[in-house]
């Protein structure tokens, strides 16, 4: 066995704290791994007879997780559950769209497929790399759902099913549909193009016209589908437009193809001199991928965003309290109604808003409040719906369920904010109704001005007209450089949800932070190590790291962060050491013994009990440093052994790693840089002078946020705000442009206009930086488009263009607008690399081969 | 010139077939995920499944 092995788990690669403690044989070798759960992971995965997957993977594996407990699982066996996303395709057959959490890499989708094909009663498992979802058919007489997801979570992935198998089911609906319109206008224009050629090359009077007719006939054939089936959705929004008594782009559009082809049509009969069904095709090809491009975006920022669709359970636990001994049922969430009583385990969101009946329990309410301390809860004090239950089990009688609760009322806020949020959108809908009006009077006018004039020509013309001032380019010139500058900031980090958002990137004149989990990291980092005299500072993390190891707590995390980062496996020498009778104190600390020697962690009284007299003063508070840090709320937890004390430990709520940075180079480019938080003013002022930012307020509630907001934008600011929490909603609503970091909450996000997945917030910067670009060359875009649509109105107005040349010139437009929409993702390669590579997944071999 | 008595109701032909063999493509949802096959095809499946 090599020592790699040894340092690192050979399932998740985090150093095994514990030694030699737990292995899994794996290809005939025995691995060591570094808990019970990577154990049970790596056996079920070695038992599949899948482990080619621990050589072709990329990346490591997440660590394993304690697996749910059954009954968590089987309440998505419960019909009235299961109506929500399972569909019957026979008596027994069901299909449904699970979610997975943890595919890092190819290797995983391969795992996860070869591994469900095994289950008895599972017919059919397809995971789409893409969008990370399984399709998973099954026979409900051999397996129930809750089996199938206890088989994902054997194997050390998460899936929890998409609630919105309906919504998949349209949207892949309507992608085949697009798909297929764009195969056919495609298709059918290059072999109309093929009919067409002849006609254009040869002389007067040398085809055949036996020849020209059945050529025609083959292009009016192939038309046909184009017009009515690919084009279709162009007629739908005219006629859509019509009605509502509008004018918008589709009307010249399914105009000038209407008209062109109707034309065209009555030449192919009458022997007219020129048919048109090339320059039809093209155009509803050119317009059809434009189209395609952006809704296949858009679709993939969705479900990115789908992803972190969790945050209210799906089910709670319900307590009958009549009879004694108060047994619980599992009731979908919608069931529920004020007044019952729910028991809620640890790791368990609320259900609903309540007051704490019994137990005592720390909350995460960051979803909510933005708050990133777990809050202390005792019996009788209230409990939202949304937040996490972090510690021990506690039962809440339920007071507001569904959409009375807090949730929704802050939800509800942001939705009548985000609904006044008129602007740009209108302005641009108002010209295009203005330009399409417009070119509809100028070709009438040219068509009558011809009458007069020559008569005989008066239709081609008027076509014409009609198929220059289509304005393929113009319609093209936004679209396409919109839809390669979302897929490039996607591709950074930053969804960009909202439509406007790439516009109002480029006018943004102040920056606003809510301070917690946007400037922070919103959990607990280590910030100092203060060990007694004689203990070194790396022994006394690794025993802490130790003694924390399986625990969930965040302070827990924050040391085992500290202490071994992924990837590093030449973790210092806690690797001997072996805690027994491990204990954890809920509200003091955690307890363990190594060597026959009991250590404790925790709390100063908790420690003290076995430690002896408080430790010297000096080494208490030394330096400066921590006295800075007691001001931003630092926790100290003390480490000791009996009789001796070891080392305390400050935690804290860090800064980001990048926000310094983040913040000089906004400041650099001229825009400033706010601070607006509702935390208290010590922290806040310590972040704030951390940061370099002068202009800071502390203690706000999110209607002071909305209020100074409004102030700003009538001195006629540009603010972008850069939130995380539901409390912030409003105040997102508010602003020009709303930045939520993905790890905040979902609400928000509902209706932010950029999301930074995995909280990168460099994004930002690169957010900032495309759109930019993206702007300079939208503008040269629709300036080409317009000289072009300009000029060749003129000419066709003239008389001086026939139809087949108006279709080139169109289409060498286009291609002039969609080359030049390329430059966004080819220039900004360069650029975006540093920050990508940071991200890329390191080796790509990780595991020695055997 | 007479060839294109027939090319041409020919092509028309293949462009048909042409089309049906897309949409049947489309409809087995060859098109739904088009990153995973390339991945999928580099794992080996040699060892049998329990």
């Amino acid at each position: 066995m090599s020592t790699a092995d040894t340092a690192a788990c050979f399932h998740c690669g985090l150093p095994c704290a514990d030694g030699r403690s737990w292995f899994a044989l794996v290809d005939g070798q025995q691995r060591s791994v570094c808990c019970p759960g990577c154990q049970a992971v790596a056996g079920a995965i070695a038992q599949g007879g899948l482990s080619s997957y621990y050589q072709s993977r990329t990346r490591y594996a997440a660590r394993a997780k304690q697996p749910a407990a059954q009954t968590d699982l089987r309440i998505y066996d419960r019909p009235e559950v299961q109506a929500g996303f399972v569909r019957a395709l026979g008596a027994q057959l069901r299909e449904t769209t699970l979610i997975l959490e943890g595919i890092t890499c190819a290797a995983c989708v391969w795992l996860n497929e070869r591994h469900l094909a095994g289950v008895p009663g599972v017919l059919e498992a397809q995971i789409n790399y893409a969008t990370r979802r399984a399709r998973v058919r099954w026979d409900d007489s051999v397996i129930r759902l809750s089996a199938i997801l206890a088989k994902i979570e054997a194997i050390g992935y998460r899936a929890w099913p998409a609630t919105s198998a309906h919504t998949e089911q349209v949207r892949r609906r309507e992608t085949r549909a697009a798909l297929w319109r764009l195969f056919v206008a495609g298709f059918a224009m290059m072999q109309v193009m093929m009919y067409a050629l002849p006609a254009y090359l040869a002389d007067a009077g040398s085809m055949n016209e036996d020849i020209e007719l059945m050529m025609r006939l083959a292009s009016l054939l192939l038309s046909v589908p184009v017009v009515f089936y690919s084009a279709a959705p162009f007629f739908q929004g005219a006629w859509r437009d019509l009605c509502q008594r509008q004018a918008g782009m589709d009307v010249p559009v399914a105009l000038g193809i209407g008209v062109a082809f109707v034309a065209s049509l009555v030449a192919t009969f009458t022997g007219g001199a020129q048919v048109y069904f090339d320059s039809i095709t093209m155009f509803v090809f050119f317009l059809l991928c434009a189209r395609w491009l952006e809704m296949r975006a858009r679709q993939k920022a969705a479900a990115d965003l789908e992803y972190l669709d969790k945050a209210l359970p799906l089910a709670a636990h319900r307590l009958r309290d009549r009879g004694r001994g108060m047994e619980t049922e599992e009731v979908p969430a919608l069931a529920l109604e004020a007044g019952d009583l729910v028991m809620v385990r640890a790791g368990e969101a609320f259900p609903g808003d309540g007051i704490l009946v019994e137990g005592d329990t720390q909350c995460d309410e960051s979803a909510l409040t933005g708050e990133s301390h777990p809050v202390h809860k005792r019996s009788g004090e209230k409990i939202m719906a949304g937040s996490f239950n972090r510690l021990s089990p506690v039962i809440v009688r339920l007071t507001q369920v569904g959409e009375s609760t807090c949730v929704s009322g802050v939800r509800r806020l942001a939705e009548r904010a985000s609904a006044q949020r008129p602007e740009i959108a209108q302005l641009a809908e108002r010209v295009a109704n203005r330009f399409v009006a417009g070119v509809l009077l100028f070709a009438a006018a040219t068509a009558l001005l011809w009458l007069w004039l020559d008569p005989t020509r008066a239709l081609l013309v008027a076509v014409t007209v009609l198929v220059v001032s289509c304005p393929c380019a113009l319609s093209l010139a936004v679209p396409s450089v919109m839809t390669l500058a979302v897929g490039r900031l996607s591709r950074c980090g930053a969804v960009v949800v909202g439509a406007h958002a790439i516009e109002a990137l480029t006018r943004v004149t102040h920056v606003v932070f809510d301070k917690t989990g946007t400037l922070t990291q919103g959990r607990f980092g280590l910030v100092a190590t203060l060990p007694q005299a004689g203990v070194q500072p790396d022994r006394a993390l690794a025993l802490a790291a130790a003694l924390e190891r399986d625990s969930e707590h965040p302070i827990a995390m924050a040391f085992s962060a500290a202490f071994a980062a992924p990837f590093t496996a030449a973790a210092s020498g806690s690797g001997a050491i072996m805690i027994r009778d491990l204990r954890n104190v809920p509200g003091s600390g955690i307890e363990g013994r190594i060597d026959e020697c009991r250590y404790r962690l925790g709390s100063l009284p908790f420690v003290a009990e076995i430690a002896g007299a408080r430790p010297a003063p000096e080494r208490q508070s030394a330096g400066l440093q921590s006295h800075e840090l007691d001001h931003t709320g630092a926790t100290r937890v003390w480490l000791g052994c009996e009789g001796r004390w070891l080392a305390c430990f400050d935690l804290a709520d860090q800064l980001r790693p990048q926000a310094r940075d983040i913040v000089r180079r906004l400041q650099a480019g001229g825009k400033r840089v706010l601070i607006w938080s509702g935390d208290a003013t010590p922290a806040v002022a310590n972040v704030a002078r951390q940061l370099g930012v002068d202009d800071w307020e502390a203690g706000m509630l999110p209607q002071d946020k909305q209020a100074r907001m409004l102030a700003l934008q009538h001195a006629g600011a540009v603010v972008a705000m850069v939130g995380d929490g539901v409390n912030d909603a409003p105040v997102l609503a508010q602003a020009q442009l709303s930045i939520v970091m993905g790890s905040g909450a979902l609400l928000s996000q509902a209706h932010a206009d950029i999301v930074l997945l995995s909280g990168r917030l460099h994004g930002l910067l690169d957010a900032i930086q495309i759109a930019a670009r993206a702007h300079i060359i939208m503008r040269q875009n629709l300036l080409w488009a317009a000289v072009y649509n300009f000029a060749a109105l003129c000419a066709a107005a003239a008389g001086l263009v026939t139809p087949w040349m108006a279709g080139i010139g169109m289409g060498a437009s286009s291609l002039f607008v969609v080359v030049n929409a390329l430059r966004i993702s080819v220039e900004g390669r360069g650029k975006g690399k540093s920050v990508d590579d940071s991200l890329s997944p390191g080796p790509s071999s990780l595991v020695p081969r055997p | 010139m007479e060839i294109l008595y027939l090319l041409i109701p020919l092509s028309l032909v293949l462009v048909f077939v042409i089309g049906w063999v897309f949409w049947w493509s489309l409809g087995s949802g060859q098109f739904d995920d088009l990153e995973g096959p390339a991945h999928r095809i580099l794992q080996d499946d040699d060892q049998p499944s329990v």
